[in-house]
């Protein structure tokens, strides 16, 4: 430890250090021999579980069959993925993807910052702590159990939504089976489940700001409307960006147990996106190295997203995630 | 801030407290109503379909989901991975965080981009699916575990909580004899209380909600966690496919039976999130500024 305090000139994070000599390395590598130790499980959890998966994605360019394995299928080189471009199938899949993120970035994303700005301008701190405590709390509920929530509510033999249409005179909707409504039920329960947990890192960060310049704008007289334009606003514009850069970057990971839930064979047709149909077209089909292709096809657009939207911000004078 | 006195400023209050609280009611609403069906009887739902507060109160839904095994059993299950698999994370995520919070470590910044590569690429649900595969997990327990044991956003905010700890208390307690394992053990955990207490829940949380996990990897229905069942009975039997697992012949359950399935497969939750409310509001808050 001493050694390590005592080096002169050296910082002691991040900026790697030169070694004058191997046997100074040596020395603390094996001091820190249980560090090392620490880290093996870690490591290894990464390894067999993200980065062989990651290995395997090469079955994308096989026709893998599961007897023979990785080693003993036959290449073909890139026919899974020119059958992606030309399945009609797949298409409608992408499309309905595309709907889903896009219903997410326009109708979803604006809804934690609104609320947070609106919690933030709350006086009274009992009420304020009270109303986030019950805006966290879907967030902490699985999906089975959001979907099952709303499909008690919205049956058609006796739940409470249609009752009330029921009782205002209106006819009974068939919620469940109508494709009609499938977007607007995923999208209401994304709201419902994640919207006040979004707010908490939007608070965060309006913590963060100087209270002078909430002074300061009072005195020129800017009302409270005013200040949240031109104080709060601005000061969050980063991490807005940032949330939105990560938001772009999961394009196509819209998440398999939420539309898996509410799809149906009357919905299918609106309802199926590229996570739902990897697990029916490989778990269910048996179509191992296809649906892997597809999934390949996912994760590469992601990255390409994540990286390319963080260079624009960057260049355009924002911070990036990276 | 300041309290504003102004007129505007107050009805900008007042409208905006009342946005406020409508919201809270629209977010707790639907529990509450299922919570309150869950606890009458069938013919009250069908002769008074609105009320959140039941006229008659019954514990009939409850005993009828408690009078077969498989509730009890599903319970066991997600109990039991819930317990064991937020211990096991918590272990070997703290190890791994403490080791790379360690700003002399040596490689660190390899191991570092290797876990947060993870978070930009991932296999997918098939190759993902081999692996658990061919390691002979399929229809265990540690299925529903080993393949997510270490979240890598839940790595970094530890990580990073770590890190702020003070270096002399982790020297002077080397001078005293403590190795890493004593260091990490008896000084840095004690002191990250409220970083253990959000990552837990989190973990926690994640590991009742076990869904997907099960379906992929648990074939035998006998091993299934309270999730899934809970979707074999409300979600499928909510008149959506026929043609489905579920048996034709089986009349659904009635929407009290359901709404107590719902209840208690969101219990747990219930009971640990105002416990550990404070606590995470702090954690996830710093994790996420500089996660």
């Amino acid at each position: 430890m001493q050694e390590a305090t005592a080096q002169p000139g050296s910082s002691p994070d991040l900026e790697p250090r030169v070694y004058k000599t191997s046997s100074e390395l040596k020395k603390r590598l094996w001091r820190n021999k249980l560090l090392y130790v620490m880290l093996i499980p870690g490591v290894l959890y990464f390894l067999v579980f993200k980065y062989i998966p990651m290995y395997g994605m090469i079955i994308a360019f096989q026709d893998y069959k599961p007897y023979q394995g990785i080693t003993g299928s036959d290449w073909v080189g890139m026919k899974h993925f020119s059958r992606l471009f030309t399945e009609p199938d797949f298409l409608n899949i992408l499309m309905n993807t595309l709907i889903l993120f896009g219903m997410n970035i326009l109708i979803y994303f604006p809804i934690p910052i609104i609320l947070a700005l609106m919690l933030n301008e709350m006086r009274g701190n009992l009420f304020k702590r009270l109303f986030q405590t019950l805006f966290y709390l879907p967030h902490f509920m699985s999906w089975v159990i959001v979907v099952s929530i709303s499909f008690v509510m919205v049956t058609m033999d006796g739940g409470i939504i249609n009752e009330l249409l029921a009782y205002f005179g209106f006819e009974k909707i068939n919620f469940l089976l109508a494709p009609g409504w499938f977007r607007p039920m995923y999208i209401l329960q994304v709201i419902w489940r994640e919207a006040g947990w979004g707010t908490i890192i939007y608070l965060a960060s309006i913590a963060a700001i100087d209270p002078g310049l909430y002074e300061a704008a009072r005195m020129d007289g800017a009302g409270r409307l005013r200040q949240v334009w031109h104080i709060t606003l601005p000061a969050i514009r980063g991490v807005i960006i940032t949330l939105f850069i990560l938001k772009i970057g999961s394009v196509l990971d819209l998440g398999f147990e939420h539309v898996y839930l509410l799809l149906n064979s009357m919905n299918r047709e609106v309802a199926e996106i590229i996570d739902t149909y990897v697990y029916t077209a490989g778990l269910r089909q048996g179509q191992f190295s296809y649906s892997t292709a597809i999934g390949f096809f996912k994760s590469i657009v992601g990255l390409i997203m994540v990286v390319s939207v963080n260079k624009v911000s960057k260049k355009m004078g924002e911070e990036g995630v990276y | 801030m300041v309290e504003d006195r102004t007129i505007g400023g107050r009805i900008f209050s007042i409208i905006n407290f009342t946005l406020l609280a409508l919201i809270a009611l629209i977010t707790v609403l639907p529990f509450v109503h299922v919570v309150a069906g869950s606890f009458t009887t069938s013919a009250e739902i069908a002769a008074n379909k609105f009320v959140l507060i039941p006229k008659v109160w019954s514990l009939e839904a409850y005993k009828f989901i408690f009078s077969t095994n498989t509730i009890f059993k599903a319970m066991g299950v997600s109990i039991g991975v819930t317990l064991i698999g937020t211990l096991f994370s918590m272990l070997i995520t703290s190890l791994m965080a403490y080791g790379l919070s360690r700003r002399d470590l040596d490689g660190r910044n390899v191991v570092n981009f290797m876990v947060v590569f993870t978070m930009l690429f991932h296999g997918g649900m098939i190759p993902t699916f081999l692996v658990v595969k061919e390691l002979g997990l399929i229809d265990s327990y540690a299925a529903l575990i080993l393949p997510s044991a270490i979240s890598a956003f839940n790595l970094i905010i530890l990580k990073n909580f770590f890190q702020n700890i003070p270096e002399g208390l982790e020297e002077s307690a080397k001078i005293d004899g403590c190795n890493d394992f004593g260091i990490l053990f008896k000084i840095v955990l004690p002191l990250s209380m409220p970083a253990i207490a959000t990552i837990s829940l989190f973990y926690a949380v994640t590991y009742w909600n076990t869904y997907m996990s099960a379906i992929l990897y648990l074939d035998n229905s006998a091993k299934w966690p309270i999730q899934v069942l809970l979707r074999q009975i409300v979600v499928l039997a909510s008149g959506m496919d026929h043609s489905s697992t579920l048996d034709a012949a089986v009349p659904p359950p009635d929407q009290t039976i359901k709404m107590a399935v719902i209840v208690v497969a969101t219990i747990p939750i219930l009971m640990v999130y105002p416990f550990l409310q404070k606590h995470f509001a702090k954690g996830a808050m710093l994790g996420s500024m500089k996660g």
